[in-house]
C-alpha cells in the first residue's frame, strides 16, 4: 500500500515523459539512398533500421500521400516517379515524370504532383489518379526546390543555375513572378500560415525570406560557424516547425544544422550532425528531427526540445531525402 | 490555335457572361493590369551581344595519331553559356547573342578584332599571349571587357596585365600550386622533372619552379626531353634509361602541354613512381571526370549540345559568358564599364560547379576557382586542399596573391 502510493507519481511521470518525447509513437522514417537504389525504413521507437526496400535508380525526392497509403519517390535516373505500397514495399505503378525528376511537391488536393525536371528546365505537373501529365512549365536552368502554399494557389520552383524562384499559379500553370535569390537555390518552403516563402541558396550561403503577398524580399539570413570556413557553409534542405518557432537549416559540407528563430530570423544555435547533411523530416509531433547525412551515409536524430543530437543511425549510401509515416 | 478560330457569337457570349460577373471581372482586369505592368517592367528588353574571337594556331605535330583538338573547343562552351544565360534571361527580358569570328593564323587578327569591337565591347578571346595584348591595346578596345579563355601565361596576370583583360582560364601558376599542394599533402615532396622542348613547356616548368619553392618541394633532378625518335615503338626501351639517372624521387613530373611525349612516361619508368603534370595526375580548370557539386549536370548539358566531353577551355568560355550573364542579371545593364565594375566587386559571385562561389581577383582580373586534379576517369583531389589556409579566401593560395602581384593597371 505504502509502496504503491509511493510508486504511482513516479510511474505517471515516467509515462508522461515517454509521451512527451514521442517514444510511445510508432511511426517510421523513410530515407531514400541515392547511391544504393534503396529506401531505409527507421522505426521511430527503436530508432533502428527495420526494413530496406529496393527501388528505382538514384532515388531522391520522397513524400507520402496525405493518408500515407502510398509513397511517391523520384527515381531520378529511371526518369520516373514510382508509386510504392508502404506495407509491401512493392512498386504499384510509375508516373510519367519528365526527365531526371529530382524534387517534387504534392499539392494539398492530394492529386497533383509538381515535379522539377533538372536536366530539362521544366516543371511537370502530373495527375496521380489518371497518371497523366497535366502541364509542363518552362522554368530556369536546373530546377530543384519545390514548394506549395498551404492554400494550394502557388507552387514555387527554384532553378539552381538561374538563381530564381519561379512563382507558378496552380490554376493557370503560368509563371506569375520570378524573384532572384543568391547563387544556387536548393530548397523552398512556405511557412505554415502561408505568409512567407523561404528559399535556401547553397553557394550564396544564405536563406532568403519573401513576403508572399508582395513577393518581395523580407529578410536574408546568413550563417557563421567558428572553425568552419565560410564557403563550406552551404544551406540546402530545411524544415520549418508548424508552430512558427524554429527553422532547421541543413548546411551541407559544414556538417551542421542551423537553428533559426522563424520570427526574428536570428540564428539561435548550430547542431553538429553527420557529413554533408542534405535534407530532413520531423516525426509526427515534431519532437524529433531526422537529418540525412550524404557523405557519412547516416541519419542524425535531433531532440527538438533540447536542440541536441541524440543518435546516429547507419543507413544506405548517400541518404538524400526523408519522409515520415505515422502508424495506423 | 483553338483560341484564334473562336467564332463571333461564342466570343460575344463570353463577353456577356463576363459582364454578368462584373465584380469578379473588374477584379480580374485589375490583376491583369498589375501583371501587365509587372511584365513590362521585366521586359525592358535588354539585348547583350557577346563576341567570340579566336585565332586558329598552326597545327603542331604530335606522336600519337589518335587525338585531335575539337574545332569547336572554347566556342562550344561559350554557346552553352549563352543558352544558359537565355534560359535565365527570358524571365527578366534579357536576350544574349553570340557573335563569333574565327581567323586563321595568317589572317588579319587586328582587323577582325576592330570589326567585332564595333559590334560589341564584350569579347571572349582565344589566342596566344602576344595576340591577346595586341587586341587589348587597340584604341577600339579601350573600356571594353575582354576575357581570356585559353592562355595560361602568368605574365598576363602579373606585370603585363591589362585593365580591360580578365581571365577565366587559370594561370600556369595556379595549376602548379594545385599540384604542389597535393604533393605536400601526400608527402611526395621529392620530384624529378621532365621538361618538354616547347616554349609553353618551359613556361609551365618555370611556374612549377616558383611553386615548389613556395611549398618547399625539392626538384632533385630535371631533364629536357630531346628525343626525335617515334616513342610509340620504343618508349619501353628509351624511357627507363632516360629517367634512370634521376636521384630518388616520389613523383615524376612532366611538362608537355601539347600532349606529345608525356603519355609515354607512364608505366615506363625505371622505378615505379606516379606521373603528374601534363600527364597522369593533371591539374586543370576542368576535365570530363569532374562530377561533384552538380557538375554532372553541366557535363550532360554540354555533351548533349556538342557531342563530346567538356574541356578546360570550354569551361573557361562557359564561365566567361556566365560571369557576364550574372553581371547583366544583377546590374540590368549591358554597359561594359558597369559590368566590369560589378564583376570585380565584392558582390559578384558565380556558381561554377566546383563547390565554392567563384569571383574575380580585383588586383589582376583572374577568376578565382578550385583546381581539380584528375586522371582520365576520376577526380583525385581538388585544390585548395584542406589545411592550406589564407587570411581572406583559400582559393587565393593558388596563383598570384595580392601581395606578390606586379599588376598595376587594376
Amino acid at each position: 500500500m505504502h509502496l504503491l502510493q509511493y510508486c504511482r507519481p513516479v510511474a505517471t511521470a515516467f509515462v508522461l515523459s515517454l509521451a512527451s518525447s514521442g517514444a510511445l509513437a510508432e511511426g517510421e522514417i523513410w530515407v531514400s539512398n541515392e547511391k544504393d537504389n534503396t529506401i531505409s525504413i527507421i522505426d521511430e521507437q527503436s530508432l533502428d533500421v527495420v526494413r530496406t526496400i529496393d527501388v528505382g535508380e538514384r532515388p531522391r525526392g520522397i513524400t507520402f500521400s496525405q493518408d500515407h497509403s502510398v509513397l511517391y519517390l523520384c527515381a531520378s535516373d529511371s526518369d520516373t516517379v514510382q508509386v510504392i505500397d508502404p506495407e509491401s514495399g512493392e512498386v504499384l505503378n510509375e508516373l510519367p515524370s519528365g526527365e531526371d525528376p529530382e524534387q517534387f511537391i504534392l499539392h494539398p488536393d492530394d492529386r497533383h504532383l509538381y515535379i522539377a525536371n533538372e536536366d530539362d528546365a521544366i516543371t511537370t505537373v502530373v495527375d496521380v489518379e489518371s497518371r497523366k501529365v497535366v502541364a509542363q512549365i518552362d522554368v530556369g536552368v536546373e530546377p530543384e526546390g519545390m514548394a506549395v502554399s498551404p492554400d494550394g494557389k502557388i507552387v514555387i520552383t527554384t532553378s539552381e543555375s538561374s538563381n530564381m524562384a519561379h512563382w507558378i499559379d496552380t490554376e493557370t500553370h503560368e509563371i506569375i513572378a520570378n524573384t532572384l535569390v543568391d547563387q544556387r537555390p536548393r530548397h523552398a518552403s512556405f511557412t505554415a500560415d502561408g505568409s512567407e516563402l523561404w528559399v535556401s541558396s547553397e553557394i550564396g550561403g544564405t536563406v532568403t525570406v519573401f513576403d508572399v503577398e508582395s513577393q518581395s524580399e523580407k529578410a536574408k539570413i546568413g550563417f557563421e560557424i567558428k572553425g568552419v570556413r565560410p564557403d563550406r557553409i552551404q544551406p540546402v534542405g530545411f524544415e520549418l516547425t508548424s508552430d512558427g518557432k524554429y527553422a532547421f537549416v541543413a548546411l551541407g559540407p559544414a556538417n551542421h544544422i542551423a537553428v533559426v528563430d522563424q520570427q526574428t530570423y536570428e540564428v539561435l544555435d548550430y547542431i553538429l550532425v553527420g557529413r554533408r547533411v542534405w535534407h530532413m523530416t520531423f516525426n509526427g509531433d515534431e519532437s524529433l528531427l531526422f537529418t540525412t547525412n550524404g557523405v557519412s551515409g547516416d541519419v542524425t536524430v535531433i531532440d527538438v526540445a533540447k536542440l541536441e543530437p541524440t543518435k546516429t543511425i547507419k543507413v544506405g549510401r548517400f541518404p538524400w531525402g526523408a519522409a515520415y509515416r505515422p502508424s495506423r | 490555335m483553338p483560341g484564334s478560330s473562336k467564332s463571333e457569337p461564342e466570343s460575344l457570349k463570353h463577353v456577356v457572361s463576363l459582364l454578368r460577373r462584373w465584380p469578379t471581372t473588374i477584379a480580374c482586369f485589375g490583376l491583369a493590369l498589375l501583371l501587365a505592368s509587372d511584365q513590362s517592367a521585366a521586359s525592358a528588353d535588354l539585348e547583350v551581344t557577346i563576341g567570340y574571337l579566336e585565332r586558329v594556331q598552326p597545327p603542331v605535330p604530335v606522336l600519337s595519331n589518335l587525338e585531335t583538338t575539337p574545332a569547336d573547343q572554347g566556342l562550344a562552351g561559350a554557346e552553352l553559356g549563352v543558352a544558359d544565360n537565355n534560359k535565365t534571361g527570358k524571365f527578366l527580358g534579357q536576350t544574349f547573342m553570340l557573335k563569333k569570328r574565327v581567323v586563321d593564323h595568317d589572317e588579319d587578327l587586328l582587323g577582325a578584332a576592330r570589326e567585332l569591337l564595333g559590334r560589341t565591347k564584350l569579347l571572349l578571346l582565344d589566342m596566344t599571349s602576344e595576340d591577346l595584348l595586341a587586341v587589348a591595346d587597340l584604341p577600339e578596345a579601350k573600356g571594353a571587357l575582354l576575357i581570356n579563355i585559353s592562355e595560361g601565361d602568368v605574365s598576363l596576370r602579373d606585370k603585363s596585365c591589362r585593365k580591360n583583360l580578365l581571365h577565366t582560364i587559370p594561370s600556369r601558376a595556379m595549376l602548379a600550386d594545385a599540384l604542389s599542394q597535393f604533393a605536400v599533402q601526400k608527402k611526395w615532396t621529392r620530384w624529378a622533372l621532365v621538361e618538354g622542348p616547347e616554349p609553353e613547356d618551359k613556361a609551365f616548368a618555370e611556374a612549377l619552379d616558383k611553386s615548389t619553392e613556395k611549398f618547399d618541394i625539392d626538384i632533385r633532378g630535371r631533364k629536357v626531353w630531346g628525343f626525335g625518335a617515334d616513342m610509340r615503338r620504343n618508349a619501353a626501351q628509351e624511357v627507363p634509361l632516360f629517367v634512370q639517372s634521376f636521384p630518388e624521387h616520389d613523383l615524376l613530373v612532366v611538362t608537355d602541354e601539347r600532349g606529345d611525349f608525356g603519355r609515354y612516361l607512364l608505366y615506363n619508368g625505371w622505378i615505379p613512381r606516379p606521373v603528374a603534370g601534363s600527364e597522369g595526375l593533371r591539374p586543370d580548370a576542368w576535365s570530363g571526370a569532374v562530377e561533384q557539386h552538380g557538375a554532372a549536370q553541366l557535363q550532360r548539358r554540354f555533351k548533349s549540345a556538342s557531342g563530346r566531353s567538356m574541356r578546360a577551355i570550354d569551361y573557361a568560355a562557359w564561365a566567361a559568358v556566365r560571369a557576364i550573364g550574372e553581371a547583366v542579371t544583377q546590374t540590368k545593364s549591358n554597359d561594359p564599364v558597369a559590368l566590369r565594375a560589378y564583376i570585380l566587386s565584392d558582390d559578384f559571385e558565380l556558381a561554377g560547379y566546383k563547390g565554392r562561389k567563384l569571383s574575380f581577383r580585383p588586383w589582376n582580373g583572374q577568376l578565382r576557382q578550385p583546381i581539380p586534379l584528375t586522371h582520365p576517369r576520376a577526380v583525385v583531389a581538388q585544390a585548395p586542399l584542406e589545411g592550406f589556409l589564407h587570411q581572406l579566401n583559400e582559393m587565393d593560395t593558388l596563383g598570384i596573391d595580392r601581395a606578390e602581384s606586379r599588376c598595376t593597371s587594376f
